[in-house]
């Protein structure tokens, strides 16, 4: 019997992963060029909190056991307490790098504020 | 955020596993997490910057151009179109969304084959009722539903299932755990609800409505053991998905059955004695809602419940702004049909598919879920429009 050409196996998951959804992409960004490096940028810091965390993984498990396999690394269970620890740090790493968004927000609130050359010049006058 | 209570969302480990659940690397883990912590951290910590803004820029802007407040969601829409911190947050939760999906499928394409086997070895024979004579609404392959490629019907393969297996495994970076471990909280709810106003209603044969692979219908199929529930979806992945998972699970008394919820003809008159959706509505038509409402109406029993529910209805009583926000997957995130819905009378759809007005029900139902692991939704005070785990209530108590 003939098997179907394209069985799960004949399947291009890399591409198909990053398949665009049906449908016309809305942009916000009055620059796209922007937009495209944000998306870029937000990919990357993602592969990084999973590196860190795979750190994190590899060091917990050392501290405890002195030696690892790579089975180990997949088989990690946090603790509630290392589950938490991890959550904090991945809280923390995101107000780290959006802190800029933080900041508009804080701007917002305090539109009276000088800027340095402006408080420069009234600082400057006798 | 003050004290030092920890808020966030749970470990992507805490989740419930299943017999064809996708299994998972220690970085995908990991990927998850971090995807449902960035979602959390745009509702937590930027989108309160999108209400601020809107007040001390967008509404004043406004009222100086036009002499007047915004009358409706549409104008607010537009007026914070051009606000930078709408601009910003928009871009970060479209990109949310989008590597959301790209995660997922890259968890379950690889392990596909694998996946349907699983199904096929835990499938019994009668709990799935599939019909390739069934055709796709025009409205469901418009666009690809939240922006999931391929949507909830994609055959990348034939006996494909990846769709119901992305939609399982990455559903946790959009709930952050406020759906429960099975992401069964909107089910367990409506159990809830039942017990609470409905105490002595004891139904033996229950219908799902757009049950998807079943997160929902579960619950209640557990909660009455002696009731036959039937669960209904137009797309095939979903109901393979669905009659393994449910099997695997334990839960023997569901059957997976493949029809066009406005076209129920396989089940005769009065078939049920209640009929009830979660998160459905919203992802059908205005043409295709009439007519799912008459089928329920012809299909309930005399003294039997139809309950639907859904995010809040726009009301007066709603600011434009938040209906605004609420509306943003609508235009955003490919739910064609959020906004319309939201808008429209669906008590008058009731009563045009034949019901009166006395037997009409409202209320709601917010999630359960086990709060030793997860958060408490109803304690939740973080507001992500549109995506609390609180819904209200279109039915129906048919007279007897
Ligand atoms: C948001 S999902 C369902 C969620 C599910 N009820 C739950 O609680 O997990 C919407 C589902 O409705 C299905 N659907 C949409 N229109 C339909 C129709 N006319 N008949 C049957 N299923 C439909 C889609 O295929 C999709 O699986």
């Amino acid at each position: 019997m003939n098997k179907p050409a394209s069985g799960p196996a004949s399947l291009d998951s890399i591409a198909l992963s990053g398949a665009k959804a049906k449908g016309k992409r809305p942009w916000f960004l009055a620059d796209p060029d922007v937009e495209r490096v944000l998306s870029i940028t937000m990919a990357v810091a993602g592969e990084l909190a999973v590196l860190r965390q795979r750190l994190d993984t590899i060091e917990s498990l050392l501290e405890e056991r002195g030696s690892i396999s790579r089975a180990d690394i997949e088989a990690f269970a946090p603790s509630p307490a290392q589950q938490e620890a991890r959550g904090r740090w991945n809280q923390e790493y995101l107000a780290r790098i959006l802190r800029i968004l933080q900041q508009e927000q804080e701007a917002l609130e305090r539109p009276d504020e000088p800027t340095s050359e402006e408080a420069g010049e009234r600082i400057g006058e006798k | 955020m003050n004290d030092n209570r920890y808020e966030g969302p749970p470990d992507y480990r805490a989740v419930g596993a299943h017999g064809v659940f996708p299994e998972t690397t220690h970085d995908q883990v990991e990927r998850y997490n971090f995807l449902a912590h960035l979602n959390r951290h745009l509702a937590a910590s930027v989108l309160p910057g999108v209400a601020r803004a809107y007040e001390a820029r967008v509404a004043p802007a406004f009222a100086a151009e036009h002499g007047r407040e915004p009358r409706d969601r549409r104008e607010v829409r537009k007026a914070l179109a051009s606000e930078p911190i709408h601009q910003a947050w928009s871009a970060l939760r479209r990109n949310t969304m989008e590597m959301r999906q790209q995660a997922g499928l890259s968890v379950v394409l690889p392990q596909l084959a694998a996946l349907m086997e699983k199904a096929e070895r835990l499938t019994p024979p009668d709990s799935l009722q599939l019909d390739e004579g069934v055709r796709m609404p025009d409205y469901l392959t418009a666009v690809d539903h939240h922006c999931m490629p391929g949507s909830y019907h994609a055959e990348r393969v034939a006996g494909d299932l990846s769709a119901a297996a992305n939609y399982d495994s990455g559903m946790f970076v959009t709930t952050g755990g406020l759906l429960g471990r099975f992401t069964d909280g909107g089910g367990r709810g409506m159990v809830d609800y039942l017990g609470r106003h409905h105490p002595g209603f004891r139904p033996r044969r229950i219908l799902d409505l757009g049950c998807g692979l079943g997160h929902n219908v579960l619950p209640i199929a557990e909660a009455f053991p002696e009731a036959q529930v039937t669960a209904v979806d137009v797309a095939a992945p979903m109901l393979r998905y669905g009659a393994a998972r449910a099997a695997s699970l334990g839960i023997g008394n569901v059957t997976f059955v493949q029809a066009d919820c406005a076209d129920l003809d396989a089940f005769g008159d009065t078939s049920f004695d209640w009929i009830q959706s979660t998160m459905f509505l919203h992802e059908t038509s205005a043409k295709a809602l009439p007519r799912i409402m008459a089928e329920c109406r012809r299909l309930i029993a005399p003294g039997g419940l139809v309950i639907h529910i859904e995010q809040p209805q726009y009301d007066a009583e709603m600011p434009p702004f938040e209906q605004a926000m609420r509306d943003w997957d609508a235009f955003n995130n490919n739910e064609p049909f959020w906004t319309k819905l939201h808008e429209i009378d669906l008590d008058r759809v009731m009563l045009d598919a034949g019901f009166e007005p006395e037997e009409l029900l409202h209320g709601g139902v917010a999630a359960v879920v086990d709060t030793s692991l997860f958060p408490d939704a109803a304690a939740d005070e973080v507001e992500d429009y549109g995506r609390k785990p609180a819904w209200h209530i279109t039915g129906a108590r048919a007279a007897v």
